[in-house]
């Protein structure tokens, strides 16, 4: 292209050729995310978390023996932006739907993703017994503490005080209950091999959710257990926030109902890749 | 080792059926009157190197069915009308994303918690979707042990060439009743279509497979439901029915499952005391025999329904018949199961 536009203009500049060859490629599109753009919103991590999978089937060597299985919420049409094979599954049963495919083909990579209503609220008895099962899956789990595609209703983990189209006042106790820490709650539970939590707000965070996220993956190729990492994630539409407030909110507020951190570890280091 | 005759439970009898039609997966949740089949199962899948899963609850049972489906696999659950009631859902979803599969419902009596005695109440669950939205499974109705084993085979294959679920109806009398069956040991494995839409892994695939529900879009919606409309209207040519001793009769009794066998026994007692009676069974229940009933009533004096149930079957039959033939009814629900005699009696007063 160079060239060309250096003949055009008339020049007798030499296009400098041995630079171009050696410029090196630093960030492209993962193999395993698709061009489609993404439907989120300004602001959403579904999208990041999105990426991030991608680079893991890519880094992983997945691409031909993965099946992805997507939720009903903001994530529903995940199938379109992932180059694996994938399936939608109904309102909060992608874990049943992933021992499905799992245990009919022991040798694919089978994950889920879910938000926090599939997976907290309709769907947790699907995520509970795929736990105590052991399923060889791996869930990623982004937590938002929102309804977000149905128009930001409360959420099993939204906060206290927290104001949503169905909890105008906020969240009481008293009559909507507590927050539902999901690692917490399977973290008794016996078939799991990693369990961690972490925001998606900073480039920092990004790097640590990735190395919670390679051994989520570990955790099933490895024949461990099951592998979960919750993303704490901004909602700023539905939160009623600007991108850059809803990150801060999560930092300063968000974290201190949801802590971050690993939960459960059973892998035996040093990585095996 | 050959087939051969054996005294069999029927339940027991449809789990080997399952393995001799190629069932690849099992997912199920216990309920009564079906426990039969995932106990069976529990054990002589994993001998065969098969899967069997003991599921949280129907509802996760019929999404792991749909998981395996989806994969490619012929995946099955059974269950009983309260634990259908709660596939509905995964069912419709099933049916709108074309997957291959099979559901058993050995049904018990409802409505709610019910009871755990025979009954056919489930029939408009079963053949009018139960789910939500435009769709139908085949439905098989076996009447006797023999069928429990053959129709899981048979199940799969119809399911397979139209990729849509299949049902097996059955009641809790076909579930627990034990009679002489041919059984064979070691049924050669049945040919499997390929399936080039299954969510498997790309494996070297230039396109990736989705398995979805999903049209956002109304006239895409509409025409996924064409496409189904069009391959139910397709699927009328699998129509089943069975008839006894119709030719001379001047009344026709419809019945399908236990109710057929109770029917016939009823048929003939009547033929004793001078009225020509004969019995159609349909055995698809959908597709539903439709022009067979309304040919084979042309000439009779009456049509009698029988069933275990408040009158279900009986609304196709009418519409079959059109009023052109009376169509009486005799039903019993809750368990209840009425004896030959009483059948006979029907008959004998639908005669006068």
């Amino acid at each position: 292209m160079t060239t060309a536009m250096n003949q055009q203009d008339g020049t007798n500049r030499t296009p400098d050729t041995e630079q171009l060859v050696d410029l090196k490629c630093v960030f492209e599109r993962p193999q395993a995310l698709s061009d489609k753009p993404f439907h989120y919103c300004p602001g959403c991590s579904h999208g990041t978390y999105h990426r991030l999978i991608a680079e893991m089937i890519d880094e992983f060597g997945l691409l031909d023996r993965t099946v992805g299985i997507c939720p009903v919420g903001c994530a529903v049409f995940a199938y379109e932006y992932f180059e694996v094979d994938m399936i939608e599954a109904s309102h909060g049963r992608a874990p049943a739907v992933a021992t499905g495919v799992k245990r009919s083909l022991p040798d694919r990579f089978v994950f889920t993703y879910q938000g926090d209503g599939d997976l907290a609220s309709i769907g947790m008895g699907e995520i509970i017994h795929a736990a105590a099962r052991g399923e060889r899956i791996t869930v990623f789990f982004v937590n938002n503490g929102i309804f977000g595609m149905t128009g930001g209703q409360m959420a099993p983990t939204s906060l206290l005080g927290q104001k949503t189209t169905t909890s105008v006042d906020g969240r009481d106790p008293r009559t909507t209950g507590h927050p539902i820490k999901v690692c917490e709650l399977l973290s008794s539970l016996e078939g799991v091999a990693y369990l961690a939590r972490v925001p998606l707000t900073s480039p920092k965070n990004i790097n640590t959710c990735r190395k919670y996220m390679r051994k989520a993956i570990r955790a099933q190729t490895e024949d461990v257990g099951l592998g979960l990492v919750e993303v704490l994630s901004p909602c700023p539409v539905q939160w009623g926030m600007k991108p850059g407030d809803a990150l801060h909110y999560i930092d300063e507020t968000v974290v201190k109902a949801f802590p971050p951190g690993e939960f459960v570890d059973k892998l035996e280091s040093p990585i095996k890749t | 080792m050959p087939a051969k005759m054996q005294l069999t439970k029927g339940n027991e009898a449809l789990a080997m059926g399952a393995i001799a039609g190629g069932c690849d997966c099992f997912f199920g949740y216990p309920i009564t009157p079906q426990n039969e089949v995932p106990e069976v199962l529990s054990y002589e899948m994993p001998k065969r190197g098969r899967v069997f899963v003991q599921a949280e609850s129907e509802v996760a049972s019929i999404n792991m069915v749909y998981g395996a489906a989806a994969a490619g696999k012929r995946a099955m659950t059974s269950s009983s009308s309260p634990g259908v009631s709660l596939m509905m859902e995964g069912l419709s979803y099933i049916a709108c994303a074309e997957l291959p599969c099979l559901i058993v419902n050995v049904m018990r009596g409802g409505p709610g918690l019910g009871s755990i005695t025979p009954s056919q109440g489930d029939y408009f669950q079963a053949c009018k979707g139960g789910g939500h939205g435009d769709y139908h499974s085949i439905v098989l109705a076996p009447w006797n042990v023999q069928e429990m084993y053959e129709f899981p085979a048979l199940a799969f294959e119809l399911a397979d060439r139209y990729r849509c679920p299949a049902m097996i109806l059955a009641d809790g009398v076909l579930g627990a009743m034990m009679e002489p069956a041919i059984i064979a040991d070691n049924a050669p494995p049945p040919t499997v279509p390929e399936k080039t839409w299954a969510t498997n892994g790309r494996n070297g695939r230039a396109h990736k497979n989705v398995v979805n529900s999903l049209v956002i879009d109304p006239y895409g919606l509409r025409d996924h439901n064409l496409k189904l409309q069009a391959k139910y209207k397709k699927m009328q040519c699998e129509t089943r029915w069975d008839t006894r001793d119709v030719d001379d009769a001047e009344i026709l009794v419809v019945a399908y499952g236990i109710s057929a066998r109770l029917a016939l026994s009823g048929c003939k007692l009547a033929r004793k005391e001078g009225v020509k009676a004969g019995l159609l069974r349909p055995i698809t229940l959908y597709p539903f025999p439709t022009e067979p009933i309304a040919e084979c009533a042309a000439n009779k004096k009456r049509v009698l329904v029988v069933e275990l149930s408040a009158g279900q079957m009986v609304e196709d039959v009418r519409l079959a018949i059109n009023g052109r033939v009376p169509v009486d009814f005799y039903g019993e629900m809750g368990g209840v199961i009425p004896s030959p005699v009483e059948i006979c009696r029907k008959i004998v007063e639908a005669a006068q």
